[in-house]
């Protein structure tokens, strides 16, 4: 029985699992967003909506059983066994790459993450937070002149027959 | 990657979502909003993209949890909802 | 208009939610994302091409230059928008009750801030030069600098903090970061190549082309820095004071 569950949770729960929370987290940013009556209750939310897309960024260049995409030189003769193996069980292939095996061992592409993603996202948090730092520019101006951050009450002061 | 632990991380990061968004005190928010980006940080690293668990560990957690607390000490930190 | 935002949010969600199962599996490592060629170039051939083994970094600084480039200037202009919006010259009003004086934190968080601070400068400039081996770069270093100085202005007020990182060279940081890296690459427009194909910089750095990509993404990264710790700072220095730049948090 136990042996049913944990494959049903790998087979049908695990693969989707963290889309749907990427989907329930992007949703509550965009409910935050349409409506918090705070401006810096909306700002939170635009930040959560902002995160979740990332996270989707990132969980694409997730590979099963694959390393960080830095390439390390402590493991190099495991690497060079592996390469000497796959020449091996095609040994005329090994005959005629033999002059170019020591210089640059084989890199297998699934062990590593795909890199891609990172530098998209990573430079988009950056971007994010200078952003964010400009809404709460905006908003301490807001602020400054309508003397409260709530939503309703700026439009209050803002219509025509307000108190202003 | 260990699935158990991704999804606890998961869990976690949909309560403190929620969280952020209710409390009514926008300091309390922001704080909040940083054990937010502290785990999304975690969840990276778990993914296996250092640097950006990296980058958000020094800019999320770090840079917008005090610029967020610098806007909420020079505006209000009462807020209706 | 709480009902409408609920009942756009279930559609969207539940669309987006039915979406989900068109995608690839968790971790799939035949998912176009991971099998496409671009990505596969990039594993296998940027150790070779330019002996960084962090791929992040070598992806960032040098095949994608272009994008980090602009990159960096959307945070310079969304630090100047702040600095725009934000900072008042002249007459300064009274100070509001919730702000304390301008002489910092307590005694102990003093004394633990001047004893890290060295050491968090230090780590700082060392995740921006290391960056090729271990995670970092540009951003993150940048990131952590700007932190110290903001660490600088909690503890010690901010007046303290700007008589290191004042107002003016902060601008000036800011607009030599991204000087470095536009003349960076207008250097390789002058050795005869493309812009920012740093492999045309072989005549004049050591090492071989491979060693010339190198060190051209070390060069690249600390404009990053340079600018993203200038406009950390001002980003904090503006919000926390409403732009009048007197007293701190």
């Amino acid at each position: 029985m136990d042996i049913i569950i944990a494959s049903f949770l790998e087979d049908s729960i695990v693969p989707k699992f963290n889309y749907w929370i990427y989907v329930i987290l992007m949703m509550i940013g965009l409910y935050a967003m349409i409506t918090k009556n705070n401006l810096i209750k909306k700002l939170i939310g635009m930040a959560i909506f902002q995160t979740a897309i990332i996270l989707l960024y990132v969980s694409v260049g997730v590979k099963a059983d694959a390393n960080i995409p830095i390439i390390s030189h402590h493991g190099e003769k495991d690497h060079v066994e592996h390469a000497q193996n796959e020449n091996l069980d095609s040994a005329s292939e090994a005959s005629s790459h033999h002059g170019s095996k020591k210089e640059h061992h084989v890199i297998d592409k699934n062990k590593f993450a795909n890199p891609l993603p990172h530098v998209l996202m990573l430079t988009a948090i950056v971007v994010g937070v200078s952003t964010l730092g400009l809404a709460l520019a905006i908003s301490q101006k807001v602020h400054g002149s309508f003397g409260t951050l709530e939503e309703d009450e700026i439009l209050d002061q803002l219509r025509p027959g307000g108190y202003d | 990657m260990i699935w158990q632990f991704d999804i606890i991380i998961l869990i976690f990061l949909v309560v403190t979502a929620v969280i952020a968004l209710r409390v009514k005190d926008l300091l309390g928010a922001s704080m909040v909003f940083g054990i937010y980006s502290f785990l999304i940080c975690l969840l990276w690293a778990e993914m296996g993209a250092v640097d950006v668990a990296f980058t958000e560990a020094a800019v999320g957690a770090g840079v917008s949890t005090v610029i967020m607390i610098a806007t909420v000490f020079s505006t209000t930190r009462r807020s209706k909802d | 208009m709480k009902f409408f935002g609920l009942l756009s949010v279930i559609i969207v969600g539940f669309l987006l939610l039915s979406a989900t199962k068109d995608f690839p599996n968790w971790g799939d490592e035949d998912s176009p994302a991971n099998s496409g060629p671009v990505s596969s170039f990039y594993i296998e051939k940027t150790e070779e091409k330019t002996k960084v083994p962090n791929m992040v970094t070598a992806v960032l600084a040098d095949y994608r230059g272009y994008d980090t480039m602009f990159e960096t200037v959307v945070i310079f202009i969304a630090g100047i928008g702040i600095i725009a919006v934000l900072r008042t010259y002249g007459s300064n009003e009274s100070i509001p009750k919730n702000q304390v004086g301008d002489e910092g934190a307590g005694l102990l968080a003093r004394m633990t801030c001047s004893l890290i601070l060295p050491f968090i400068q230090l780590f700082a400039l060392y995740v921006v030069a290391h960056g090729h081996h271990s995670p970092g770069g540009g951003f993150q270093g940048g990131v952590m600098l700007g932190a110290s100085y903001i660490l600088l202005a909690l503890a010690y007020g901010l007046a303290r903090a700007k008589s290191c990182f004042s107002e003016k060279r902060t601008l000036v940081f800011a607009a030599l970061g991204i000087f470095i890296y536009v003349g960076w690459g207008v250097l390789c427009l002058v050795m005869g190549s493309e812009f920012l194909n740093y492999s045309a910089l072989d005549s004049i750095l050591p090492g071989g082309v491979e060693m010339a990509r190198s060190h051209s993404m070390l060069a690249v990264e600390i404009g990053v820095a340079l600018t993203v710790t200038a406009i950390m700072f001002s980003m904090f220095s503006n919000l926390s004071t409403k732009g009048r730049l007197d007293k701190g948090l």
